[in-house]
């Protein structure tokens, strides 16, 4: 026992800096569910609303100032380093985004706003954990927090049985898929002694790599492989996010994304597992190919990014593939990139679906480019940038990835990945055709943009088109952290 | 646990061995059967013989907390659920035979060993709480020093889980309902 090892008994102030975006968000998360009965319903939508934009903008607010204050806090659970900087910030403005364009959303769709805000800030404290958590127990419970106010959020239109099919169907599955994640720790457990990630560093590096550490990182990547939407354990996407409303599904498919993308770089490349390169290899083939081929054929706008979420899952499972060097850099750039790219486009969807989202099919955005030219261009550069066109984030994130590959010989998956591309090309083109060139067959009016819906496209636009012209500022900081996170 | 006198380890695996197949036969048991609490009850039998594996490992804190909260508590309301939502009729079957054949004869043989055991050899090697290596205050270390964090981060996950169900069972009509009353 170590009561006399014990350095100290409490926490000390520093220790607190360590984790001052997770208390932000959870003091505002708890304000916003004080608040919520005590105020009148119609006006307490907006008011709970600013407070829960308040609480991110904080929460940014304490990320960079955290990023001054690097190293372990809570007896080795967390650690500060530029790398989980990185993520926080990039979850955080994702929460922020998100809640920009829930603000109309909640007034068009009559949805209960205190209990919604809460969620979205308390799931984001478990996207915050899971990027700086350097501690297999840690990561699971923040894993655990982001997932269920997921499976919550997506039932949140409750007049609607397809919100509630996904949220059950999410719930279901993804409870398995934690269990297998679980099953995983505990057998790395049984490998190394520990479930520290820089302890099972030490255990794997020193000597013969146990083959139940082979079946921990395994049992590990199906759990997160389900969260990420990575094939072949995508099946449940295309309906949860169909179900689920628009601007949730703007959140869930980028920052708890991006969460588990950050775990996956910890365990893969800071805690050195042995080699399951080729385990990538097929996902992200299989990720790909599978969600670009199921995406030709939808006529259903949501499902159509759903199957395109699948797809850049894939693209991005090639970066993981690739040596730790360039592989986390270009997989850090294109969660970023994808995060401001995919929110932005799922902003204009749930504006533009309307009560009841009715209008959510690939016919009803037809002449949307005479009836709504700002919603429309902004779409567009949303959709190139998912293509991957140049000046937009989508190309130089798709670049890094496939030049991470490339020096890392895996020509084969690059030639799947650039012929996917191709393929990828022709269902976001059509979008754009359907909005530019086709005549709309029944006069849907689009209400107009609001203030918080246009601020949320800008954020996303100018960070796409930042990402897309000047790549090389984020490129560096991220190249930064891949350092720190080898060592 | 040090002993290490030539048969215990043999005692030690074959007691480990015969825990882990009830274990694993009460949860193929678990899926096979058809009846909610046939299933239910199986289940308790997996919660059982895991609290035996705890126990064998050393862990005697969570053996003890294995069986008063998950065969105890957690089957309770496990049973209670299936109870309120389907009430059906009571059947005896072949199996329930059985039970009274051989439940009542081995009810009253195990009670007799325990009483004595517990008359004729306390006293003996008796184990006490704190003897094994996996007692409470260890537990108690860990959680509110190394694992302070997880531990305070998990009433967050409490929390969202209350507020889920709030959510989800609330009537979704209520919003309006109440927008239009005032």
């Amino acid at each position: 026992m170590n009561e006399v090892a014990g350095l100290q008994a409490v926490p000390q102030a520093i220790e607190y800096i360590r984790i001052l975006p997770e208390i932000v968000l959870s003091i505002f998360g708890m304000v916003i569910m004080v608040l919520d009965p005590l105020l009148d319903e119609r006006r307490s939508q907006r008011l709970l609303g600013a407070i829960a934009l308040t609480g991110s903008l904080a929460a940014i607010g304490a990320t960079l100032y955290q990023s001054q204050y690097p190293g372990l806090g809570f007896w080795n659970m967390v650690q500060v380093d530029p790398f989980s900087v990185f993520f926080h910030f990039l979850v955080t403005t994702v929460t922020a985004v998100v809640i920009l364009t829930s603000y109309e959303y909640m007034q068009t769709q009559q949805i209960r706003a205190g209990e919604y805000y809460g969620l979205i800030l308390f799931g984001a404290v478990g996207m915050c954990l899971m990027s700086s958590a350097v501690e297999l127990v840690l990561i699971f419970i923040a894993l655990e927090i982001s997932s269920i106010s997921t499976y919550i959020l997506a039932g949140f239109r409750r007049r609607a049985a397809i919100s509630s099919e996904a949220s059950v169907k999410y719930f279901l599955l993804g409870s398995f898929a934690t269990a297998f994640f679980l099953y995983g720790v505990a057998l790395m457990f049984g490998a190394t002694g520990s479930t520290n990630i820089a302890v099972i560093r030490e255990k794997l590096s020193a000597g013969p790599i146990p083959l139940l550490a082979y079946t921990g990182v395994a049992f590990m990547f199906v759990g997160l492989g389900f969260k990420v939407a990575a094939a072949p354990f995508h099946i449940w996407t295309p309906d949860v996010y169909e179900g689920a409303p628009a601007p949730v599904v703007g959140f869930m498919s980028t920052a708890p994304k991006a969460a588990v993308f950050a775990v996956l770089l910890r365990i893969i490349f800071e805690a050195r597992v042995p080699d399951v390169s080729w385990l990538i290899w097929i996902a992200a083939a299989l990720s790909m190919t599978l969600g670009n081929i199921g995406a030709l054929v939808q006529e259903n706008i949501k499902r159509l990014l759903a199957y395109s979420s699948i797809a850049h899952a894939g693209y991005l499972l090639m970066a993981y593939a690739a040596l730790p060097n360039n592989g986390i850099p270009a997989a850090m750039f294109y969660t970023a990139s994808y995060a401001a790219m995919n929110v932005g486009a799922f902003a204009v969807v749930s504006h533009f679906a309307g009560a009841g989202e009715r209008y959510v099919n690939l016919h009803d955005y037809e002449g949307l480019g005479q009836r709504s030219p700002v919603l429309a261009a902004a779409l567009t550069v949303f959709l190139l940038s998912l293509i991957g066109i140049p000046i937009t984030g989508g190309f130089f994130a798709k670049f890094y990835v496939f030049s991470a590959a490339v020096q890392n010989n895996l020509m084969g998956l690059v030639i799947i990945g650039v012929l996917n591309s191709a393929i990828g090309a022709y269902y976001y083109l059509r979008i754009i055709v359907a909005m530019y060139m086709r005549e709309a067959r029944e006069e849907i009016a689009v209400s107009p943009v609001s203030l918080g819906l246009g601020a949320a496209l800008a954020v996303s636009l100018i960070i796409t088109l930042y990402l897309g012209v000047l790549p090389g500022q984020v490129l560096k900081y991220a190249s930064q952290s891949a350092t720190s996170l080898v060592r | 646990m040090e002993v290490h006198s030539g048969i215990e380890p043999m005692i030690h695996l074959t007691l480990f061995l015969l825990f882990g197949g009830i274990c694993v036969a009460g949860a193929v048991n678990l899926l096979a059967q058809r009846h909610p609490i046939n299933s239910a009850l199986s289940l308790v039998v997996v919660m059982g013989s895991l609290a035996g594996e705890y126990l064998l490992l050393g862990a005697e804190f969570v053996a003890a907390i294995q069986v008063i909260i998950y065969a105890g508590a957690i089957m309770v309301l496990f049973v209670f659920v299936i109870m309120l939502l389907n009430a059906g009729e009571e059947e005896r079957t072949g199996g329930s035979r059985v039970a009274l054949l051989f439940g009542v004869p081995g009810m009253l043989i195990g009670t007799v060993l325990m009483a004595w055991v517990l008359l004729e050899r306390s006293g003996t090697q008796a184990v006490s709480m704190g003897a094994l290596p996996g007692p409470p205050k260890t537990i108690g270390w860990l959680l509110f020093h190394d694992f302070l964090l997880p531990f305070e981060v998990t009433s967050v996950l409490v929390l969202i889980a209350i507020m889920g169900a709030v959510v989800l069972a609330s009537h979704p009509e209520s919003v309006q309902q109440r927008n239009k009353e005032r």
